[in-house]
Protein backbone atom coordinates (compact mmCIF):
# COMPACT_ATOMS: atom_id res chain seq x y z
CA UNK A 1 0.00 0.00 0.00
CA UNK A 2 2.82 2.38 0.93
CA UNK A 3 4.23 2.33 -2.60
CA UNK A 4 0.83 2.79 -4.22
CA UNK A 5 0.16 5.76 -1.97
CA UNK A 6 3.51 7.30 -2.93
CA UNK A 7 2.86 6.65 -6.62
CA UNK A 8 -0.56 8.27 -6.32
CA UNK A 9 0.95 11.44 -4.85
CA UNK A 10 3.60 11.64 -7.58
CA UNK A 11 1.17 10.94 -10.44
CA UNK A 12 -1.34 13.36 -8.89
CA UNK A 13 1.23 16.16 -8.93
CA UNK A 14 2.21 15.24 -12.50
CA UNK A 15 -1.45 15.45 -13.55
CA UNK A 16 -1.81 18.80 -11.85
CA UNK A 17 1.27 20.00 -13.79
CA UNK A 18 -0.35 18.92 -17.06
CA UNK A 19 -3.63 20.62 -16.10
CA UNK A 20 -1.81 23.89 -15.37
CA UNK A 21 0.13 23.65 -18.66
CA UNK A 22 -3.05 23.13 -20.71
CA UNK A 23 -5.18 25.60 -18.76
CA UNK A 24 -2.76 28.52 -19.04
CA UNK A 25 -1.22 27.23 -22.31
CA UNK A 26 2.23 27.76 -20.85
CA UNK A 27 5.43 27.18 -22.85
CA UNK A 28 6.73 25.06 -19.95
CA UNK A 29 6.19 21.29 -20.14
CA UNK A 30 3.69 19.80 -17.65
CA UNK A 31 6.24 17.43 -16.14
CA UNK A 32 8.53 20.36 -15.32
CA UNK A 33 5.60 22.27 -13.80
CA UNK A 34 4.98 19.12 -11.74
CA UNK A 35 8.61 19.21 -10.64
CA UNK A 36 8.27 22.84 -9.56
CA UNK A 37 5.00 22.05 -7.72
CA UNK A 38 6.62 19.14 -5.87
CA UNK A 39 9.63 21.30 -4.98
CA UNK A 40 7.36 24.00 -3.56
CA UNK A 41 5.26 21.40 -1.71
CA UNK A 42 8.42 19.96 -0.14
CA UNK A 43 9.77 23.40 0.83
CA UNK A 44 6.47 24.47 2.37
CA UNK A 45 6.02 21.14 4.17
CA UNK A 46 2.71 20.31 2.48
CA UNK A 47 4.38 17.09 1.34
CA UNK A 48 6.98 15.47 3.59
CA UNK A 49 9.88 13.68 1.95
CA UNK A 50 8.97 10.33 3.58
CA UNK A 51 5.59 10.43 1.83
CA UNK A 52 7.25 9.90 -1.57
CA UNK A 53 10.81 8.81 -0.82
CA UNK A 54 10.90 5.12 -1.86
CA UNK A 55 9.06 5.54 -5.15
CA UNK A 56 11.10 8.67 -5.95
CA UNK A 57 14.32 6.79 -5.29
CA UNK A 58 13.14 4.00 -7.56
CA UNK A 59 12.52 6.45 -10.43
CA UNK A 60 15.75 8.36 -9.85
CA UNK A 61 18.00 5.32 -9.64
CA UNK A 62 16.48 3.76 -12.76
CA UNK A 63 16.05 7.01 -14.68
CA UNK A 64 18.23 5.93 -17.61
CA UNK A 65 16.09 2.86 -18.35
CA UNK A 66 12.99 4.93 -19.05
CA UNK A 67 14.81 6.62 -21.94
CA UNK A 68 15.54 3.46 -23.88
CA UNK A 69 12.49 3.70 -26.21
CA UNK A 70 13.11 7.42 -26.76
CA UNK A 71 16.64 6.58 -27.88
CA UNK A 72 15.48 3.71 -30.09
CA UNK A 73 13.14 6.15 -31.86
CA UNK A 74 16.31 7.39 -33.56
CA UNK A 75 15.67 4.53 -36.01
CA UNK A 76 12.76 6.53 -37.43
CA UNK A 77 14.86 9.58 -38.29
CA UNK A 78 17.93 8.03 -39.93
CA UNK A 79 17.11 9.95 -43.14
CA UNK A 80 17.27 13.33 -41.44
CA UNK A 81 20.58 12.44 -39.82
CA UNK A 82 22.24 11.22 -43.00
CA UNK A 83 25.27 13.35 -43.81
CA UNK A 84 25.01 15.41 -40.63
CA UNK A 85 26.49 13.05 -38.06
CA UNK A 86 29.99 14.54 -38.00
CA UNK A 87 28.63 18.08 -37.89
CA UNK A 88 26.40 17.11 -34.97
CA UNK A 89 29.29 15.56 -33.06
CA UNK A 90 31.50 18.61 -33.65
CA UNK A 91 28.79 21.00 -32.44
CA UNK A 92 28.07 18.89 -29.37
CA UNK A 93 31.74 18.73 -28.45
CA UNK A 94 32.52 22.43 -28.93
CA UNK A 95 29.41 23.70 -27.15
CA UNK A 96 29.89 21.35 -24.20
CA UNK A 97 33.33 22.87 -23.64
CA UNK A 98 31.85 26.39 -23.94
CA UNK A 99 29.23 25.65 -21.26
CA UNK A 100 31.80 24.03 -18.96
CA UNK A 101 34.26 26.92 -19.30
CA UNK A 102 31.77 29.78 -18.98
CA UNK A 103 29.96 28.27 -15.99
CA UNK A 104 33.08 27.27 -14.07
CA UNK A 105 34.99 30.48 -14.70
CA UNK A 106 31.99 32.64 -13.71
CA UNK A 107 31.74 30.95 -10.32
CA UNK A 108 35.47 31.19 -9.76
CA UNK A 109 35.51 34.92 -10.61
CA UNK A 110 32.45 35.71 -8.47
CA UNK A 111 33.63 33.80 -5.42
CA UNK A 112 35.95 35.64 -3.03
CA UNK A 113 39.45 34.14 -3.11
CA UNK A 114 40.39 31.83 -0.24
CA UNK A 115 36.86 30.48 0.15
CA UNK A 116 36.70 26.72 0.23
CA UNK B 1 4.42 -15.06 -34.66
CA UNK B 2 3.28 -11.57 -35.58
CA UNK B 3 1.03 -11.31 -32.47
CA UNK B 4 4.02 -12.02 -30.25
CA UNK B 5 5.89 -9.04 -31.66
CA UNK B 6 2.94 -6.66 -31.64
CA UNK B 7 2.19 -7.42 -27.99
CA UNK B 8 3.52 -4.74 -25.58
CA UNK B 9 5.36 -7.54 -23.79
CA UNK B 10 7.85 -7.75 -26.67
CA UNK B 11 9.02 -4.15 -26.49
CA UNK B 12 9.17 -4.12 -22.70
CA UNK B 13 11.09 -7.39 -22.47
CA UNK B 14 13.52 -6.42 -25.24
CA UNK B 15 14.20 -3.08 -23.51
CA UNK B 16 14.75 -4.74 -20.13
CA UNK B 17 17.09 -7.39 -21.53
CA UNK B 18 19.12 -4.88 -23.53
CA UNK B 19 19.39 -2.49 -20.60
CA UNK B 20 20.47 -5.23 -18.21
CA UNK B 21 23.11 -6.30 -20.68
CA UNK B 22 24.22 -2.65 -20.99
CA UNK B 23 24.55 -2.36 -17.21
CA UNK B 24 26.55 -5.58 -17.10
CA UNK B 25 29.01 -4.33 -19.73
CA UNK B 26 29.31 -0.93 -18.03
CA UNK B 27 29.91 -2.41 -14.58
CA UNK B 28 32.59 -4.72 -15.93
CA UNK B 29 34.46 -1.97 -17.79
CA UNK B 30 33.49 1.23 -15.91
CA UNK B 31 34.19 3.15 -19.13
CA UNK B 32 31.89 6.15 -19.75
CA UNK B 33 31.74 5.26 -23.45
CA UNK B 34 29.92 2.04 -22.47
CA UNK B 35 27.03 3.97 -20.99
CA UNK B 36 24.17 1.47 -20.42
CA UNK B 37 21.58 3.65 -22.15
CA UNK B 38 23.88 4.10 -25.14
CA UNK B 39 24.63 0.37 -25.40
CA UNK B 40 21.04 -0.80 -24.94
CA UNK B 41 19.69 1.69 -27.49
CA UNK B 42 22.29 0.61 -30.04
CA UNK B 43 21.62 -3.10 -29.42
CA UNK B 44 17.86 -2.70 -29.83
CA UNK B 45 18.26 -0.68 -33.04
CA UNK B 46 20.55 -3.39 -34.46
CA UNK B 47 18.06 -6.07 -33.36
CA UNK B 48 15.08 -4.34 -34.97
CA UNK B 49 16.98 -3.73 -38.21
CA UNK B 50 18.33 -7.30 -38.37
CA UNK B 51 14.94 -8.94 -37.87
CA UNK B 52 13.10 -6.32 -39.89
CA UNK B 53 10.76 -5.35 -37.04
CA UNK B 54 8.85 -2.06 -37.26
CA UNK B 55 9.57 0.62 -34.68
CA UNK B 56 5.79 0.92 -34.20
CA UNK B 57 5.61 -2.71 -33.09
CA UNK B 58 8.49 -2.28 -30.66
CA UNK B 59 6.97 0.94 -29.38
CA UNK B 60 3.73 -0.77 -28.28
CA UNK B 61 5.75 -1.80 -25.25
CA UNK B 62 8.18 1.09 -25.55
CA UNK B 63 5.50 3.73 -25.09
CA UNK B 64 4.53 2.12 -21.78
CA UNK B 65 8.10 2.60 -20.57
CA UNK B 66 8.22 6.15 -21.95
CA UNK B 67 5.11 7.05 -19.97
CA UNK B 68 7.13 6.85 -16.76
CA UNK B 69 9.39 9.69 -17.93
CA UNK B 70 6.67 12.07 -16.73
CA UNK B 71 6.69 11.08 -13.05
CA UNK B 72 10.47 10.55 -13.24
CA UNK B 73 10.88 14.24 -14.08
CA UNK B 74 8.52 15.30 -11.31
CA UNK B 75 10.63 13.53 -8.68
CA UNK B 76 13.78 15.38 -9.80
CA UNK B 77 12.48 17.89 -7.26
CA UNK B 78 13.57 15.52 -4.48
CA UNK B 79 17.38 15.75 -4.93
CA UNK B 80 17.01 19.47 -5.57
CA UNK B 81 15.14 19.83 -2.26
CA UNK B 82 17.77 17.77 -0.43
CA UNK B 83 20.52 20.07 -1.76
CA UNK B 84 18.64 23.26 -0.90
CA UNK B 85 21.06 24.36 1.83
CA UNK B 86 24.02 24.08 -0.55
CA UNK B 87 22.21 26.22 -3.08
CA UNK B 88 21.32 28.88 -0.52
CA UNK B 89 24.95 29.30 0.57
CA UNK B 90 26.13 30.32 -2.90
CA UNK B 91 22.82 31.22 -4.51
CA UNK B 92 23.81 34.38 -6.40
CA UNK B 93 27.01 33.11 -7.99
CA UNK B 94 25.52 29.68 -8.77
CA UNK B 95 22.42 31.02 -10.46
CA UNK B 96 24.36 33.69 -12.38
CA UNK B 97 26.90 31.14 -13.58
CA UNK B 98 24.34 28.53 -14.62
CA UNK B 99 22.23 31.13 -16.42
CA UNK B 100 25.25 32.50 -18.26
CA UNK B 101 26.63 29.04 -19.08
CA UNK B 102 23.30 27.69 -20.34
CA UNK B 103 22.64 30.81 -22.42
CA UNK B 104 26.07 30.75 -24.04
CA UNK B 105 25.63 27.04 -24.67
CA UNK B 106 22.35 27.53 -26.52
CA UNK B 107 23.60 30.53 -28.50
CA UNK B 108 26.73 28.64 -29.55
CA UNK B 109 24.61 25.66 -30.64
CA UNK B 110 22.47 27.95 -32.82
CA UNK B 111 25.44 29.84 -34.30
CA UNK B 112 27.48 26.72 -35.05
CA UNK B 113 24.44 25.02 -36.58
CA UNK B 114 23.97 27.98 -38.93
CA UNK B 115 27.69 27.96 -39.71
CA UNK B 116 27.57 24.25 -40.58
CA UNK B 117 24.21 24.82 -42.35
CA UNK B 118 22.53 22.11 -40.29
CA UNK B 119 18.87 21.29 -40.97
CA UNK B 120 16.70 23.39 -38.68
CA UNK B 121 14.96 20.45 -36.98
CA UNK B 122 18.40 19.10 -36.04
CA UNK B 123 19.48 22.52 -34.80
CA UNK B 124 16.47 22.76 -32.49
CA UNK B 125 17.08 19.21 -31.29
CA UNK B 126 20.53 20.23 -30.09
CA UNK B 127 19.47 23.34 -28.16
CA UNK B 128 18.62 21.49 -24.90
CA UNK B 129 21.55 19.04 -25.16
CA UNK B 130 23.18 20.01 -21.85
CA UNK B 131 20.14 19.40 -19.61
CA UNK B 132 18.82 16.19 -18.16
CA UNK B 133 16.92 13.97 -20.64
CA UNK B 134 13.31 14.31 -19.34
CA UNK B 135 13.51 18.10 -19.46
CA UNK B 136 15.52 18.16 -22.69
CA UNK B 137 12.98 16.00 -24.51
CA UNK B 138 10.13 18.34 -23.59
CA UNK B 139 12.10 21.42 -24.67
CA UNK B 140 12.93 19.68 -27.95
CA UNK B 141 9.22 18.94 -28.61
CA UNK B 142 8.26 22.53 -27.95
CA UNK B 143 10.95 23.89 -30.27
CA UNK B 144 9.81 21.43 -33.00
CA UNK B 145 13.03 19.46 -32.70
CA UNK B 146 13.27 15.66 -32.94
CA UNK B 147 13.09 14.24 -29.40
CA UNK B 148 15.05 11.07 -30.19
CA UNK B 149 17.91 13.11 -31.70
CA UNK B 150 17.87 15.19 -28.51
CA UNK B 151 18.09 12.05 -26.36
CA UNK B 152 21.16 10.85 -28.23
CA UNK B 153 22.75 14.32 -28.25
CA UNK B 154 22.23 14.55 -24.48
CA UNK B 155 23.82 11.15 -23.90
CA UNK B 156 26.82 12.03 -26.07
CA UNK B 157 27.17 15.36 -24.24
CA UNK B 158 27.14 13.51 -20.93
CA UNK B 159 29.76 11.03 -22.09
CA UNK B 160 32.01 13.88 -23.28
CA UNK B 161 31.60 15.55 -19.89
CA UNK B 162 32.31 12.37 -17.98
CA UNK B 163 35.47 11.68 -19.98
CA UNK B 164 36.95 15.14 -20.56
CA UNK B 165 35.60 17.47 -17.85
CA UNK B 166 38.44 17.02 -15.32
CA UNK B 167 41.09 17.62 -18.01
CA UNK B 168 39.31 20.72 -19.34
CA UNK B 169 38.94 22.12 -15.83
CA UNK B 170 42.69 21.76 -15.39
CA UNK B 171 43.51 23.45 -18.70
CA UNK B 172 41.06 26.29 -17.98
CA UNK B 173 42.44 26.62 -14.44
CA UNK B 174 39.08 25.99 -12.81
CA UNK B 175 40.32 24.84 -9.40
CA UNK B 176 37.56 25.81 -7.00
CA UNK B 177 35.57 22.70 -5.99
CA UNK B 178 32.21 24.45 -6.17
CA UNK B 179 33.09 25.84 -9.61
CA UNK B 180 34.15 22.42 -10.90
CA UNK B 181 30.96 20.77 -9.65
CA UNK B 182 28.62 23.41 -11.05
CA UNK B 183 30.48 23.48 -14.38
CA UNK B 184 30.22 19.71 -14.79
CA UNK B 185 26.55 19.49 -13.77
CA UNK B 186 25.53 22.39 -16.01
CA UNK B 187 27.42 21.18 -19.07
CA UNK B 188 26.84 17.44 -18.80
CA UNK B 189 23.94 16.69 -16.39
CA UNK B 190 23.72 13.34 -14.55
CA UNK B 191 26.29 11.53 -16.66
CA UNK B 192 28.92 14.17 -15.98
CA UNK B 193 27.85 14.12 -12.35
CA UNK B 194 29.01 10.51 -12.04
CA UNK B 195 32.52 11.85 -12.74
CA UNK B 196 32.07 14.80 -10.36
CA UNK B 197 31.12 12.35 -7.59
CA UNK B 198 34.44 10.56 -8.17
CA UNK B 199 36.32 13.87 -7.84
CA UNK B 200 34.91 14.56 -4.40
CA UNK B 201 31.86 15.11 -2.22
CA UNK B 202 31.57 18.89 -2.80
CA UNK B 203 32.03 18.48 -6.56
CA UNK B 204 29.41 15.73 -6.65
CA UNK B 205 26.80 17.58 -4.59
CA UNK B 206 27.28 20.80 -6.57
CA UNK B 207 27.08 18.93 -9.84
CA UNK B 208 23.84 17.14 -8.95
CA UNK B 209 22.36 20.40 -7.71
CA UNK B 210 23.11 22.00 -11.10
CA UNK B 211 21.18 19.33 -13.02
CA UNK B 212 17.85 20.59 -11.70
CA UNK B 213 18.72 24.26 -11.70
CA UNK B 214 20.16 24.20 -15.23
CA UNK B 215 17.13 22.23 -16.42
CA UNK B 216 14.69 24.79 -15.05
CA UNK B 217 16.68 27.79 -16.32
CA UNK B 218 16.93 26.22 -19.78
CA UNK B 219 13.18 25.52 -19.91
CA UNK B 220 12.50 29.21 -19.39
CA UNK B 221 15.29 30.57 -21.62
CA UNK B 222 15.26 28.19 -24.60
CA UNK B 223 12.08 29.49 -26.30
CA UNK B 224 13.15 33.11 -25.73
CA UNK B 225 16.67 32.61 -27.08
CA UNK B 226 15.42 30.73 -30.14
CA UNK B 227 12.88 33.47 -30.84
CA UNK B 228 15.50 36.24 -30.59
CA UNK B 229 17.92 34.23 -32.72
CA UNK B 230 15.32 33.78 -35.45
CA UNK B 231 14.82 37.55 -35.60
CA UNK B 232 18.45 37.99 -36.66
CA UNK B 233 19.06 34.91 -38.81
Amino acid sequence: MKYLKQLSIILGIYFLGLVIEKFFSLPIPGNVIGMILLFLALCSGVIKIHMIEEVSDFFLSHLAFFFVPAGVALITCMNVLKGSVLKLLAIIFITTVIVLASTGLTIQIMKPKGGK
Amino acid sequence: MKDLITSPLFGILLSLLAFNLGCLIYNRTKLPIFNPLFISTTLIIIFLLTFNINFEDYNKGGSIISFFLGPATVVLAVPLYKKLSLLKENAVSIITAITLGSTLGMISVLLLSKLFSLKSELMYSLVPKSVTVPIGVEISKQLNGIPSVTVVAIIITGIIGAIFAPAFCKVLRIKDKVAIGIAIGTSSHALGTTKALELGETEGAMSSLSIGVAGLITVFLAPIIVKIFNLFF
